[in-house]
């Protein structure tokens, strides 16, 4: 397999304590990554661009529409529940059908884990940015108000990105710089030091560190 | 929890079986120290003050008062670190944790009752004993 496909879709398992080969405790976050299917390669010359899409995870046919049974049966895989596209230099030493593993990752030191945060709902400032409130005793009618938006006559309006309460989490998130502690090839298993976004359960992608 | 979860903590345990030892206890843990690429096996002796949390993450912490300082480590107990936990004297206690000993710095105020049924404290399948528990209690207590 080529050097340059590293990016995988996996799910996130949950996290534990895990004994390294020193003997060092290490708070860990287990990954199910791959395998994934290539289901279309998309090139330069005809989409203007090269990228793989790859599918992960097993879905009924019933669930799957007509449309989407042809094109999974286009490339001889099964329906799946995830298909996600991944950007690669060069799609050509990829055939459509092939399956990519966790193997991909395993002479892979450091990675980057995107997933979508766990959603908080509507949240005030205080807890969505961090505001520090009003005292809450000897008098004080502000608690956890935002208090100023800004100022008066002149602008005669509040500025575009200005913090308030709204909808907190359930956004995408990448976590850079996540050490490999293990590979399970066997089980399609990642385990990472440190957390990872999102819910256990949640569908996340797996790329190579791209800043270390 | 998650099955796959289950199967990986699982795997990690490599002391079967209840643990020895019980809060009260004093209890004589063997390190192993890396120095380089030699290992030496350092021990390190005082009372089971808190067990937390079991199976693979089981932890628990062994106070002693170090000239005169009270020290307290924390250890896995299925780590790999951990050669050996032997019981030297069993304690009889009423709490499940011991926080009230510390800044009891002299062995009066510290003291912890024995307990004479200790000996009976099902052994099986660790790799400890406590066999040599009996004659070995008086001297420690001095010692402790």
């Amino acid at each position: 397999m080529s050097e340059n496909v590293k990016t995988l879709i996996g799910k996130k398992i949950g996290q534990t304590t895990f004994f390294e080969e020193s003997g060092k405790a290490t708070h860990v976050t287990v990954l199910e990554v791959g395998p994934c299917v290539v289901i279309q390669k998309k090139t330069q010359d005809k989409e203007g661009y090269n990228a793989l899409q790859l599918g992960f995870g097993e879905r009924k046919e019933k669930h799957t529409s007509k449309a989407q049974q042809g094109h999974f049966k286009k490339s001889g895989a099964t329906p799946k529940r995830i298909l996600q596209e991944v950007r690669v230099d060069d799609a050509t030493p990829y055939q459509v059908g092939q399956t990519l593993t966790v193997e991909n990752l395993k002479d892979v030191a450091w990675v980057d884990v995107a997933g979508v945060t766990i959603g908080k709902g509507w949240q005030g400032v205080v807890r969505r940015h961090g505001f520090t409130g009003g005292r809450n005793s000897h008098g004080s009618m502000h608690h956890r108000q935002p208090g100023g938006i800004g100022a008066s006559s002149d602008p005669s309006r509040v500025y575009p990105g200005t913090r308030m309460p709204g909808h907190m989490g359930a956004n995408k998130h990448t976590t850079l710089n996540l050490k490999v502690v293990k590979v399970d090839s066997d089980n399609n298993l990642l385990f990472v030091k440190g957390a990872v976004p999102g819910a256990d359960g949640g569908i996340i992608t797996v790329r190579p560190s791209v800043k270390k | 929890m998650n099955a796959i979860i289950k199967k990986i903590e699982e795997s990690q345990i490599i002391r079967k079986g209840a643990a020895p030892f019980r809060v009260g206890d004093t209890v004589k843990v063997s390190l192993r120290i890396k120095e380089g690429e030699k290992e030496r096996i350092q021990a390190y002796e005082g009372v089971v003050t808190a067990i937390q949390n079991k199976g693979a993450k089981m932890k628990f912490t062994v106070r002693k008062i170090s000239y005169g300082v009270g020290v307290e480590k924390t250890f896995y107990y299925q780590s790999p670190m951990v050669k050996e936990v032997k019981v030297t004297r069993s304690g009889k206690v009423r709490r499940a944790k011991l926080f009230y000993l510390r800044g009891k710095l002299n062995k009066k105020d510290a003291r912890i009752q024995e307990n004479k049924k200790g000996a009976k404290v099902p052994q099986e399948g660790a790799v400890e004993s406590a066999q040599a528990e009996a004659p070995a209690a008086a001297a420690e207590e001095t010692k402790a």
